[in-house]
């Protein structure tokens, strides 16, 4: 488990699965990141988070994480396990997209009968089967972001924090990722916080889309995506998703 | 990241891809054959020029009895090589010369290794040896060759020691420089896994490493070379290496001889280098050149 504050009470709260509670963030060297941020995503829910460059989105993760730790403030995450998805893949070159899937398992103590299971299925979920004894140079940008995606999901996390993973790739190979981590949703129950520059991007994945403000960060408005699950690529062409998008767009002007 | 690619690749998955790159590795091969092959055209050019001028000295320029200090190519062969006398003579040192190497490499690679990982496990532990490897370095390994012999005499321990002295620092500088080397990210996600030390290191700084470590082995693989004959010049108690022997034809103006023992000394180094060049490529090559390029 990796929580900062989390105690472990598991049925304590059954509803907030990442709970933020006036959490501010002041780095070493002054600059202060968040201003009393609260945020809740529930069990199930998929809550995108959207805002300016350098406006402190990417802190949340890392403190949510534990990577970096509060100033003020609390976070709790209620779940056995955490997946985190990097802005870069993050692959071992050494290592084969298998044994890259494996890593996680690996550093967690998964008994290694469990690990190869696990890897196996998680290779399969992301769609790259037949590519497990690659290298990463031998992947292109998107493959790496499947193997990386596919780590996490060995660990089977009821929280998936992701932090711009398909920022760098082109916008094809982007919403076809889009899809398919919409259908790894569906399949698995796990609550999500997704970073993300694209307005597009976060309203066609998520449940809520929140958006924060310039530095220092503050959470200026929390919008519900009102279309139902499974969604489809066209829904991003319909009037109601332009309204949804148009609504975002307004709150990120109005606060960069 | 790479994403120029991945457009293409990526919505066409499977097939293209492995298609693609298995061309590409064809193509690549096919042509360097023929371009190696027009390639040692030139060197070869070249070594025929200087053995042309290597005769012309020995023959026109050189007196006769002047001749030892460039005798002809075809008596260093005959008399250095042909000769069995002189053969098991130089090959017995060359024995001895490459054992002192290897020796004094091993040495090296254990202890440059052990303190690159020692340094690197605490900024105050490489902020308070590093410094002394540089110094290690810079100190001129002649000017140690006295006191060496006043602690441990004349014979092959000492010649070991002196291989280890110059084959230290590369390997040290290199393994600290690779074990820093695994990105940030890398080490934020084994710190989310709560990795410990041993496993940090063994799972990502070491694999990281590797690329520096085997360029180190290789810098000081020639450079072990050379100190092991600076041993046999200087420490010539017990069985004589080339380096001994270099000295000893010098003193009796023995030219042909003289030049078989650097032919062959040369030979070691070379020999040593690609020995370390391929198991370097063995150990990382799959992925780190083809990340390279």
């Amino acid at each position: 488990m990796t929580t900062t504050t989390a105690t472990a009470t598991a049925t304590a709260s059954a509803t907030a699965a990442v709970r933020f509670d006036g959490v501010s963030k002041q780095f070493k060297d002054g600059t202060v990141a968040l201003t009393g941020a609260d945020l809740t995503v529930r069990a199930g829910e998929f809550v995108a988070v959207v805002g300016p460059s350098g406006c402190g989105k990417s802190t949340l993760l890392r403190i949510a994480s534990g990577l970096e730790s509060v100033t003020d403030g609390a976070v709790q995450v209620d779940a056995r396990n955490v997946g985190y998805v990097f802005q870069d893949a993050t692959l071992l070159p050494w290592r084969s997209v298998r044994a890259n899937v494996e890593l996680l398992a690996e550093l967690d103590g998964i008994p290694k009968a469990e690990r190869k299971r696990r890897t196996a299925e998680a290779i399969e979920l992301v769609g790259l089967t037949g590519f497990e004894k690659h290298l990463p140079h031998e992947l292109s940008g998107g493959m790496k972001m499947r193997t990386s995606l596919a780590r996490s999901l060995t660990l089977q996390p009821d929280v998936f924090l992701f932090d711009e993973p398909f920022g760098a790739l082109d916008e094809i190979t982007r919403e076809r990722l889009n899809g398919e981590l919409l259908k790894l949703f569906q399949a698995r129950t796990f609550a999500g916080l997704f970073i993300t520059h694209s307005v597009a991007e976060a309203v066609f994945l998520s449940t809520r889309v929140v958006v924060m403000s310039g530095r220092p960060g503050r959470i200026v408005a929390d919008i519900a995506v009102p279309f139902d699950y499974p969604r489809d690529h066209d829904l991003r062409y319909t009037e109601a998703f332009g309204a949804v998008c148009g609504e975002v767009s307004h709150y990120l002007r109005s606060v960069s | 990241m790479t994403t120029t690619l991945a457009q293409s690749t990526d919505t066409a998955m499977p097939a293209s891809t492995d298609a693609v790159g298995g061309t590409r590795r064809r193509a690549a091969s096919g042509k360097s054959i023929g371009r190696r092959l027009r390639g040692l055209v030139p060197p070869a050019i070249v070594f025929g020029v200087i053995i042309g001028a290597w005769y012309f000295v020995s023959n026109v320029v050189l007196a006769p009895r002047l001749r030892y200090m460039l005798p002809e190519p075809h008596e260093i062969i005959r008399i250095g090589f042909m000769d069995s006398h002189n053969l098991s003579e130089l090959m017995q040192a060359l024995a001895v010369t490459t054992k002192v190497t290897f020796a004094g490499l091993g040495i090296a690679i254990v202890l440059g290794v052990g303190s690159g990982m020692l340094m690197t496990q605490a900024k105050w532990l490489e902020a308070s040896l590093f410094p002394w490897a540089i110094i290690l370095q810079t100190v001129p390994i002649l000017a140690l060759i006295p006191m060496i012999s006043f602690w441990f005499g004349y014979g092959i321990s000492s010649r070991i020691l002196v291989c280890v002295l110059i084959a230290f620092f590369p390997i040290v500088s290199n393994t600290v420089f690779g074990l820093q080397s695994a990105d940030r990210g890398m080490h934020e996600l084994f710190s989310l896994h709560g990795a410990n030390r041993f496993t940090r290191l063994w799972k990502l700084q070491l694999p990281a490493a590797l690329p520096a470590i085997f360029a180190g082995f290789k810098v000081s693989a020639g450079l072990a070379v050379i100190g092991a004959i600076v041993g046999d010049l200087y420490f010539k108690q017990g069985v004589p290496g080339i380096g001994t022997l270099l000295s000893v034809y010098t003193s009796r103006l023995e030219g042909e001889r003289l030049f078989a023992a650097i032919l062959l000394s040369s030979l070691l180094g070379v020999a040593v280098f690609l020995l370390f060049g391929w198991l370097g490529n063995r150990a990382v090559g799959r992925w780190y050149n083809a990340n390279r390029g």
